[in-house]
Order: C-alpha cells, then sequence, then structure tokens
C-alpha cells in the first residue's frame, strides 16, 4: 500500500489543481476503506456496474480495439472461410460454392504437402539448437560480473534486424560461395574447397545457412527472457545446495533447469509458433523473382500461401491453405501446452 | 591443494574469456562484413583475395542509393518512417486505453468482450494475411500506406498486458482525481496514462522495431514500388537483373543502421520489454 504523502505526489501532478488537504484526506480514506482495484467506489456509481458514464467512457476507451481486431480478424476470417469453400479464382467476392473441393486439391497438392514436410524438419532443427543456445548464453552472461550489460547488448543487437537484411547479408555476404567469401575463406584456411553454399542439395548445405541465419536473429531475445527466469531464482536455494556439497552440473539440473520449468515453455512455445510462421528468409534466400516462379528448393507453407494468393491470385485455395495451416499451429500449440502442462513432475 | 583450485578457476575464467571473445566476434561479424562490402567496388567484393577494408572508402554506393529512379530508396525508407512512427504510438496508445477500460471499469458484457480479444491471439499473426489482404483489398487499400499500416495497429496481446498492468495499479492514486471530480475517461488521461511511461516505452519501441522489419504484410499490399518500405525495396534488390553488390551492402546499411541506433538508444525499455511481454506469449 502506498503511504498518503505519495499519492498525494503522484495525483497532484496531473489533476486539476485542488486543495492539497483533500486529496490527502482521499488518500487516507480510500487507505482506511480499503476498496480494492475494481474502483466500484467511485461515488455515484452502482453496486453491479459503473453506470451510464462509465458505459460510456468503457465504449470510448476500447471501441477502436473492438472495432479494429472485428474487421481485421473476426471479418477477415469470415470472410476468408467463404472463400475456402468457393470458386475465388481472381476475385475476392466468392462466385460459386464448391464445398471442400480447395481443401481436397490442396492436401493432394504434392508441393503444399512438401512445404509442410519442409517446415516440420525447419522446426526439429531450429526449435532444439536455438532453445540450447539461447540457455547457454544467458547461463554465460549470468555468471559474468563485469561487462554482462556489454555482452547482452552483443548478443541482442541482431533482434533489431530483419529477415530481409539478414538473408541478403548470409546469401551475398557470408555463404556467397565466391573463394573471398567469408565462409569459403575460413574453410580454405582449414584446406577446404571453395563451396556454392545455397546451391547445393545434397548434401543439404543451405541448411546451415538457413539454421546460422535464424540462430544470430533470434538467440538474443531468447536469452534475455532466459536471463529474466534466471534473476527470479532465490539465491538460497544456491547457497542452501552448496551447503549440500552439489556443484556446477548438479545445481544446473536440480536447481536452475526445474526453476526455469515456466520459461522453458513459454519459449518453447514461442519457438514453435515462429518457426512455423518462417517466410522471410526463405523468400529472400531462395526465390529470384517476385512472381514467385524462381525454381526455389525449399518452401514453406506461408511462401506456397503466398504464391497461390498473391501470384496465382487464387484466394479460395489461399484461404483454405491459411485455415489448414492456422488449425496446425493451434493443434501444436495446444498439444504441446498439454504435454508440458502435465510432463513430469518438477525437479 | 588452494593452488589447484585457484589454478583450476583460472583456467575455467581463461577458457569462459576465451569463449566471449569469440562469440562476440561471431556475433559482431555480419555488422563488419556488411560495413566494408558497403565501402568497397564491385571488383574488391568479388576478388578471390581477402581485403580487411578497401584502401578507398566509395562513398558513391549510398549515394547512388538515392540517385538510382528505379529503386527509390529514398522513398522506400521515408515509407517505413512514416509507418513506424505511425504505427508505434498510435498501436500502443490503443491498446493502453482498451487495457485500461478492461481493468478498471467495471461495466456488463466486459469478460465477454474480453473474451473475444484474447481469442483473436490465437491466430498467428503473418498467417492470416490471405483473410488480412480480401479486408484491405476490398476497402481499397491495395498499393496505400493505410493499407500497410491498419492492421497492425490492433494489438490484442499488447491490449492484455496492459490490463494486467492497470490491475496492479495503485487504486489508491485514482482515488485523489475521483474526489476531484475526474470522470473515468479523465482518470485513464490525466492518471493512468502519465503513469505508464515504462510500459509504453517498452511496448512502444517493440512496436516499432516489429513495423520496420515486418516484411510479408508490405509485399502483399504494397505492389506498386511507390508503396514499398525499405525491405520490399531491399528485397528487390536480388530480383534485378543484374546484381549490384556495393548498391546491396549500402541498402542494408541504410536499413539496419537507423534501427540499431534507436536500439542502443531505447534498449533499457526494449529488454524490459521483451522480458515481460515475450513470457506471457
Amino acid at each position: 500500500m502506498l503511504s498518503a504523502p505519495q499519492t498525494t505526489r503522484r495525483s497532484g501532478r496531473p489533476g486539476p489543481p485542488g486543495p492539497s488537504g483533500r486529496s490527502t484526506a482521499g488518500a487516507a480514506r480510500a487507505g482506511r476503506s480499503g476498496t480494492g482495484r475494481s474502483g466500484t467506489g467511485r461515488p455515484g456509481a452502482g453496486r453491479s456496474g459503473a453506470g451510464r458514464s462509465g458505459r460510456i467512457a468503457f465504449a470510448l476507451l476500447t471501441a477502436p480495439i473492438l472495432i479494429g481486431l472485428g474487421v481485421f480478424k473476426y471479418v477477415a476470417i469470415g470472410w476468408s472461410f467463404l472463400l475456402s469453400l468457393s470458386d475465388a479464382r481472381g476475385t475476392i467476392a466468392p462466385t460459386r460454392w464448391v464445398g471442400l473441393d480447395n481443401y481436397r486439391a490442396l492436401l493432394s497438392d504434392g508441393t503444399f504437402r512438401g512445404s509442410l514436410t519442409q517446415i516440420l524438419w525447419f522446426t526439429a532443427f531450429i526449435v532444439p539448437v536455438t532453445f540450447a543456445a539461447s540457455l547457454g548464453l544467458a547461463l554465460l552472461v549470468h555468471r559474468i560480473r563485469r561487462g554482462r550489460a556489454v555482452l547482452r547488448t552483443v548478443f541482442l543487437i541482431p533482434a533489431a534486424v530483419s529477415y530481409v537484411a539478414a538473408s541478403l547479408l548470409w546469401k551475398m555476404c557470408l555463404f556467397n560461395g565466391l573463394p573471398g567469401g567469408i565462409a569459403n575463406t575460413l574453410g580454405g584456411w582449414f584446406g577446404m574447397e571453395p563451396v556454392p553454399w545455397l546451391q547445393t542439395t545434397t548434401p543439404p548445405l543451405y541448411w546451415i545457412v538457413l539454421v546460422t541465419l535464424r540462430l544470430w536473429l533470434q538467440v538474443g531475445f531468447y536469452m534475455v527472457l532466459f536471463l529474466a527466469g534466471l534473476q527470479s531464482i532465490p539465491k538460497e536455494l544456491y547457497e542452501a545446495a552448496a551447503l549440500d556439497g552439489a556443484t556446477g552440473l548438479r545445481l544446473l539440473r536440480r536447481i536452475t533447469l526445474p526453476m526455469l520449468r515456466g520459461t522453458s515453455v513459454a519459449v518453447l512455445m514461442l519457438l514453435f509458433i515462429a518457426a512455423f510462421q518462417a517466410f522471410d528468409e526463405f523468400y529472400n534466400l531462395f526465390n529470384s523473382g517476385l512472381s514467385g516462379t524462381g525454381g526455389a528448393p525449399v518452401q514453406t507453407p506461408l511462401g506456397y500461401l503466398y504464391n497461390t494468393a498473391m501470384g496465382s491470385q487464387d484466394y479460395g485455395m489461399g484461404s483454405a491453405g491459411a485455415f489448414v495451416l492456422t488449425a496446425l499451429i493451434v493443434g501444436v500449440t495446444l498439444i504441446q501446452g498439454r504435454f508440458t502442462g502435465f510432463g513430469r513432475s518438477e525437479g | 591443494m588452494k593452488t589447484a583450485a585457484r589454478l583450476s578457476a583460472a583456467l575455467g575464467l581463461g577458457a569462459r574469456g576465451l569463449l566471449v571473445g569469440l562469440l562476440t566476434t561471431a556475433f559482431l561479424t555480419p555488422f563488419y562484413l556488411m560495413l566494408r562490402g558497403s565501402l568497397m567496388d564491385a571488383r574488391g567484393i568479388t576478388s578471390p583475395h581477402w581485403t580487411w577494408w578497401p584502401s578507398t572508402a566509395h562513398f558513391e554506393n549510398f549515394t547512388a542509393l538515392f540517385d538510382d529512379p528505379t529503386l527509390s530508396m529514398g522513398r522506400a525508407l521515408g515509407n517505413s518512417t512514416v509507418i513506424a512512427l505511425i504505427t508505434a504510438p498510435v498501436s500502443t496508445l490503443l491498446a493502453s486505453a482498451a487495457g485500461y477500460a478492461f481493468a478498471r471499469i467495471p461495466v456488463r458484457g466486459r469478460g465477454v468482450l474480453l473474451a473475444l480479444v484474447v481469442a483473436t491471439l490465437m491466430i498467428p499473426g503473418s498467417v492470416t494475411f490471405v483473410p488480412t489482404f480480401v479486408v484491405v483489398g476490398s476497402l481499397g487499400g491495395v498499393n496505400t500506406l493505410w493499407g500497410i499500416i491498419a492492421p497492425g495497429l490492433f494489438n490484442p496481446f499488447a491490449v492484455l498486458l496492459f490490463r494486467n498492468f492497470y490491475l496492479q495499479f495503485p487504486a489508491e492514486i485514482e482515488e485523489a482525481g475521483r474526489l476531484d471530480g475526474l470522470g473515468w475517461f479523465g482518470l485513464y488521461r490525466r492518471i493512468a496514462l502519465p503513469n505508464s511511461g515504462a510500459m509504453l516505452a517498452s511496448l512502444g519501441a517493440l512496436a516499432f522495431i516489429d513495423s520496420w522489419n515486418s516484411f510479408l504484410w508490405p509485399l502483399v499490399i504494397g505492389q506498386d514500388p511507390s508503396a514499398w518500405t525499405a525491405q520490399i525495396a531491399l528485397s528487390t534488390f536480388l530480383t534485378s537483373q543484374t546484381i549490384n553488390l556495393p548498391g546491396l551492402f549500402a541498402g542494408a546499411v541504410v536499413t539496419i543502421v537507423p534501427l540499431v541506433v534507436m536500439f542502443l538508444v531505447a534498449q533499457r525499455y526494449i529488454v524490459a520489454g521483451i522480458a515481460t511481454s515475450g513470457l506471457k506469449g
């Protein structure tokens, strides 16, 4: 509970200048009556609601968000659902009802299924790697006393870089396949021949390009989440464990990891969702034309949708794809939530 | 015994120092390579011999970027700036207003409306670009700046974060304003909003970054070069017939540097924003 002088100072700043005694009295009254958070203690307000002026204020304050989400989410999704059941090529006004034909065509399209396989592989790579790397970095940064802030900045700065810019750097600079490129120069020091990184599918060297790019961009972001989690672990736990003779890895396994459980679940979920929505770097690394007709060795479901809806102007198929992909992401998220929620017990 | 322990501690410290040094180098290398490339000429970049830094800096790579009439990098940067400068404050303010109302004003049906807002969180952002395109397109938003901006102004996640923030906001602070005759709207505008500085700054900074870096939606809706954002203009460097490498790197510099500078200035808020907003996702 705040002390009265502080209340006076804070409320005295913005409001119209009233006699200071009144403010103090008000604070004292609030402190005494202890009407908590709901704010129903307002003079003149009915017991069950905020009254007419309350309803007006509520409407004014929430209307922009409610209307915006209504139009750009609810109307959009409803409309798109109709489109997904219609033949809507080159038009966003549904013309002919085709039932589930779009969904059937989509699921029997090898390109779409290939894009799903692609994203599953990508997720299987990127999620554990990013998870481990960001946790490792957080542990490293957390233990360093001097220069911690500088180090955190170094790892976090890439988060300010767009996927587009990073893709161009990776494609034209780090892994450009030229003998003078940095990857090939470094490899040359160890006697490696220059490699055309983004043109070789066996072995899939482009995988290294994809994973390192996303790692560089994302790892600092998740590291900050882990750092916040690490800071909330009470020091006494470590002291008690140290008295029992526990050291190093045991402390990590018995205290740090269990205490980071909430953070870990959140990070995993965010990583999954982010991986399933991959588009920018695939587009910029592999697509050579805005029409999307470039011979991309790899394509994500969003890339497929982009080509279908924007390239072929097939909004019916595009809408169906949006629903399939949404169902997939929501499904995975729910399953993961269940799994980690009912997983093994603490410690 | 003691010396052995001290020795192993020193070794551990040395190993950790080495690791930190390697990681720092690895994380900063792309920035260095970008700057290096932006100051070289095409021949220098493609040369098989490694050079650390060009002997003569070719600053004309940057002026060429803005002189090229077909690319309109200047216009794209202007578009991106306008979009981010509108999106960040407006989306944050709208979320704060709604968050306050949901936290404080007891109105019938509030729970249902909040559930409708939260339900939109279930749908991952970029997956809905087809439905959003259908709506924005039918409203005439294709190739317009408002068409790029509008869908990004309504952030249900920020509403939820602001609601949690205002739920924990001490009611006593508002009590005095109430006695001074402020209504709910006045309480929000004169007391709650001025006391939400840190939240506004952190969520605003994150919204700015997201908006500046977004690619898929501007690509979908801004097909005409007049509506290109900096990211789209940068992306077209790879799709033009001849790849202009020095221009590419100079382009990367002009799209990255403004944001990195803003990032370093607002870092405190950005870190706080990630730490609070990331966890509740």
